[in-house]
């Protein structure tokens, strides 16, 4: 039974500050928030680098691979498209210049 | 070392929830990034480090392989944004998912006393959510992306729901079984079966949803997949893994209630009512009459306006006129025009892509106005501007009981002073929901291609500037 309940009491405020800080985001953002939280949840990767890199039998440790690629692939192109993204947004343009 | 390790995922996790805090403003939303970015390096480092972490050859690998597929996935046009974020919600449930069956027979081989009720329950709710939000998530990706074996048509049948609700009763089944009973020798042999139900249920799921339901289909996915982040973090005892997830689990479905409410339609609504076949305009009837207005003559009364609120929907971004409206935008603020844009919560593919849209053709944030408040100032406005939307200014929406629209909100084009349409072509009956702003009697429609018709505007007013 382990830490059944504190990992629960986690869940539960952490979901908590989720709602409380996302309702509060600029809808203007809201693209790039997804792809932001793409990127963050795909710290799962923690969990595919145990596996992958783990004295574990081949089938298992190539599963782990697989996952972790993944959530690279989501890591990388999650935080460099919201960036790129967030670039974009200016608040004034300077007059007379393209 | 582990309190060391377990110091730094909280900072990690820390992290995470300022990265999403400073997203409350374009001011400081870069900066939300970069937190976000060293909560994840800080989170592999840490993990990458760990004693039982010896196969590093394999590791560098797959981090290598995953930066060569990131980041041209990070270079997509931002059109193509809802389709990429589909894609990465694929990737982060297949991730959980394969995991979720590692650990399994992993733990079933060397551990089986490890398979506790709760962590089986936790194991299944992952790769469940995992792999379902998989196929779910691809066959999303392949309608946004008009991929031609994916039937972009919603497809219905009869018994559809009911269809579906048995195969996740059956998967719940079996997996009630198997979390009681991981270690029996049947155990293993059923497990692929869960696999199977989720991912087949997922593309079951997505096949009866409309393009109009996309926005709300892809963050109810994001969701998914913020919660089978979640699940692994319960099986792994990772308190930094059950944070991120429940952060992007709250994240979609805060996006998904404001996609319903914006189109007033509920949750079950969207995901069991299969929305596609919208009824036919009742044809037939007395046949209205567009006026139509040539672009010098809506040009001088741009000039004239002191408030002009243009309202862009994702046709704008499909003739690709999102530069010749800024070039607009520039010509008449150049006049001591007001310009703002009207942007409503549906309007693109996914929440928020108009403001990307817009913001890459470099118009100020500051001028992309949420539905509410333009709705105050619209009866303030000389001149509605309609680049690309239909739907969203359509006044069946407050007045007609038989529209499948009505009740949602609006933009309320049609009490600006004069309101310029831009269609593409006269015929009515656009494969869609006819619209009673384009014959109100100060509707003036400028038809063409919208990047052509702006293109003229931005030419009349620019020759024009010396005359008169």
């Amino acid at each position: 039974m382990n830490d059944f309940w504190s990992t629960v009491y986690v869940f539960v405020l952490a979901s908590f500050i989720g709602m409380g800080v996302i309702r509060k985001v600029s809808r203007l953002l809201h693209t790039p928030l997804m792809s932001l939280t793409n990127a963050i949840s795909a710290i799962a990767v923690v969990g595919a680098i145990l596996v992958t890199g783990g004295d574990y039998p081949l089938r298992i440790r190539i599963l782990g691979a697989i996952a972790l690629f993944a959530s690279m692939a989501n890591i990388v192109s999650g935080f460099l498209i919201t960036d790129r993204m967030l670039k974009m947004f200016k608040t004034d343009s300077k007059p007379g210049v393209r | 070392m582990y309190g060391l390790s377990q110091f730094a995922y909280l900072v990690a996790s820390a992290l995470f929830i300022f990265a999403l805090h400073w997203m409350n403003t374009p001011a400081t939303a870069r900066k939300g990034v970069y937190a976000g970015i060293a909560g994840t390096a800080l989170a592999i480092i840490v993990t990458w480090a760990e004693p039982t972490v010896i196969h590093h050859v394999w590791i560098i690998g797959a981090i290598a392989l995953g930066f060569v597929v990131g980041v041209p996935l990070s270079r997509v046009p931002l059109t193509a944004v809802p389709q990429r974020t589909a894609l990465s919600h694929a990737f982060g449930g297949i991730a959980a998912g394969l995991v979720g069956t590692a650990e399994y027979y992993l733990r079933l081989a060397e551990d089986p006393g490890w398979l506790t009720p709760f962590r089986m329950v936790a194991l299944i709710a992952e790769i469940i959510l995992g792999y379902l939000t998989f196929t779910g998530s691809l066959m999303a990706a392949g309608k946004l992306q008009e991929v031609k074996w994916v039937p972009q048509r919603p497809v219905t049948y009869p018994g559809q729901n009911l269809v579906n609700f048995l195969l996740l009763a059956t998967a719940v089944v079996v997996a009630g079984l198997i979390a009681f009973n991981p270690a029996a020798a049947w155990a293993p042999l059923a497990f692929p079966v869960i696999i199977v139900l989720a991912l087949l249920f997922g593309v079951l799921l997505i096949i009866p949803i409309g393009g109009a339901d996309m926005p709300t289909v892809i963050a109810i996915l994001n969701s998914y997949a913020g919660l089978s982040a979640v699940a692994m973090g319960f099986v792994l005892d990772s308190k930094l893994l059950i944070t991120a997830g429940a952060l992007d689990g709250s994240s979609g479905l805060i996006l998904a209630i404001i996609m319903c409410k914006a189109m007033n339609r509920s949750f079950t609504n969207v995901l069991f009512g299969a929305f596609g076949q919208v009824q036919q305009a009742k044809g037939g009837g007395e046949q209205k009459q567009y006026k139509a207005e040539t672009a010098e003559g809506a040009a001088q009364v741009l000039e004239q306006a002191s408030l002009v609120v243009i309202i862009p929907g994702y046709g704008m971004a499909v003739a690709q006129a999102q530069h010749k409206v800024r070039e607009l935008y520039d010509q008449l603020k150049k006049r001591g025009v007001t310009v703002k844009f009207a942007i409503h919560p549906v309007a693109g593919r996914m929440p928020g892509h108009m403001n990307v849209l817009l913001a890459e053709a470099d118009i100020p944030y500051t001028d992309l106005v949420e539905m509410d408040d333009i709705n105050h100032d619209m009866p303030q406005a000389d001149v509605a501007l309609v680049v690309g939307a239909n739907d969203v200014v359509n006044p069946a929406a407050h007045t007609d009981k038989s529209s499948p629209i009505y009740g949602m909100p609006i933009i309320d084009a049609e009490k600006a002073r004069t309101i310029f349409a831009i269609k593409r072509s006269k015929n009515p009956g656009f494969a869609g929901i006819d619209n009673e702003l384009y014959f109100n009697d100060r509707t003036w429609m400028l038809f063409g291609d919208a990047k052509a018709v702006i293109g003229d505007l931005v030419k009349e007013l620019s020759g024009g500037s010396g005359r008169h």
